[in-house]
């Protein structure tokens, strides 16, 4: 089937497997490869992206429910070559060691950031919960969170 | 593979009464892992979550109706008054799945380890559903369940979502797993005092083939607070001794196995636990003052 989204603001369309994901209409269908493919079963989210402004796991949208719909990916986070405030705290805290996970807790972090711009650390721990990293232990991805939570602040 | 994309109800129903093999898919979040492991390959999706009758929240007459589409994320800030069912929505999985997951979903899986069945069979909740040919029916939590992962919904029908009386009295949902988030309950349950029918109701997750009513528990615990007043008088409490017979009583009633997530005897040790804490906090927040 042929599935057509607007993604990150421009709208584009693919031919998918009807039983595809978003996260292969985005990777395999659009050549977007940020939203990472892992374990195909919203344990990890590694595939994070927003539909509709919701943050979803795109493994776990069938593709052909985002048809007609708005999808907003990592890629669309940077605005030409700066980077997004949530992007560089992270470059900033040293949160990213192998990188796999990094652009599901970017946009993860980014929506949390929407919502509450001086998040508890109760706060961001629960807001983190559906991405796993193997690597960092967290502690710096949570620095990462603060850092760029302050620099909003900062800026208002 | 198909897949259908009603806009409407009458779409929707039209389409599963021409494609009765068709399978309904909202959030996805259990459907899709069983799709991506190539275990399921229906002839065709239908996909409910873009039908806007099923995402209504509505009260009336004393009742809540909950739209089988509305998510746990929209449960949680839009459900305040029935903090057990706001409770179980926050212990689904993570962000992610919670403004995917549906209470549809839950009812339309039937596992035993749905978070949101034991609060809708502690609700005595009834399950509304739909079709073209035959219009609208509703059954009891127990009659749509009827095993296993399995339901008595006619392959021509969809869940248009649950309906309850909404109950005068404090109640609670908690859940044993492993970690906070996540999480496929160990043991889940849910305690609701109905101060109007003056009766304990008690539910349990994930330690049966179904979703189980600890009802001998309830009639132990509830006529015990009869005979010590407790209903009349909101600051007394039944003794220990009755508590700990309902906690035994409620353990008595699970019908647990061992699998990966825990053993038969945790399982069982685990509802005695939660079945304790849950009437202590009801009792509790019963004696407080009405005004707080």
């Amino acid at each position: 089937m042929v599935v057509r989204t607007r993604v990150n603001g421009e709208w584009r369309e693919a031919e998918v497997w009807p039983g595809s994901s978003l996260l292969s209409l985005l990777r395999d269908g659009f050549g977007l490869y940020g939203a990472k493919n892992a374990c195909e079963q919203g344990e990890c989210g590694s595939c994070s992206v927003w539909l509709d402004g919701a943050l979803v796991c795109s493994c776990l949208v069938l593709a052909g429910q985002a048809q007609e719909r708005e999808v907003r990916t990592v890629e669309g986070l940077r605005d030409g070559t700066q980077l997004h405030n949530v992007q560089q705290a992270f470059v900033d805290a040293g949160a990213v060691q192998c990188g796999f996970c990094t652009p599901g807790f970017v946009v993860a972090v980014a929506d949390l950031l929407e919502k509450d711009r001086n998040p508890s650390s109760v706060t961001i721990r629960e807001a983190l919960s559906g991405n796993l990293c193997r690597c960092t232990g967290y502690q710096k991805i949570v620095d990462a969170v603060n850092l760029a939570a302050t620099r909003l602040q900062a800026r208002t | 593979m198909d897949v259908l994309l009603p806009r409407s109800l009458d779409e929707a129903l039209a389409m599963k009464a021409q494609r009765p093999e068709a399978m309904p898919i909202a959030g996805g979040t259990d459907l899709m892992v069983e799709v991506n492991f190539g275990r399921l390959r229906p002839p065709a999706f239908i996909d409910v979550s873009r039908v806007p009758e099923l995402s209504v929240v509505q009260q009336e007459n004393g009742h809540i109706f909950l739209g089988a589409g509305v998510t746990y994320a929209a449960v949680v800030v839009g459900l305040t008054v029935c903090r057990p069912l706001v409770q179980a929505s926050r212990s689904v999985g993570s962000p992610q799945i919670r403004n995917r997951g549906t209470v549809g979903g839950n009812l339309g899986t039937g596992s035993p380890a749905g978070d949101a069945l034991p609060v809708l069979a502690a609700y005595d909740a009834d399950v509304v559903l739909r079709s073209q040919a035959r219009g609208e029916r509703s059954m009891p939590w127990n009659a749509f369940i009827t095993g296993p992962k399995k339901t008595a919904i006619a392959p021509d029908e969809l869940i248009l979502g649950a309906r309850w009386r909404r109950m005068r009295g404090p109640g609670s949902f908690s859940k044993i797993g492993t970690r906070n988030a996540m999480v496929i309950a160990v043991a889940g349950l849910c305690l609701q005092v109905d101060e109007d029918s003056r009766r304990v109701k008690i539910a349990l997750g994930s330690v049966g083939p179904t979703i189980i009513r600890a009802r001998e528990a309830e009639d132990q615990v509830s006529e015990a607070m009869e005979s010590a007043g407790v209903w009349q008088d909101r600051t007394k409490r039944p003794d220990d001794a009755v508590i700990e017979e309902f906690a035994g009583r409620v353990a008595a009633a699970a019908r647990p196995l061992d699998d990966v997530r825990g053993t038969a005897a945790y399982r069982r040790h685990a509802c005695q636990v939660l079945a304790r804490r849950a009437l202590s906090w009801a009792l509790d927040e019963r004696a407080l003052p009405s005004w707080l």
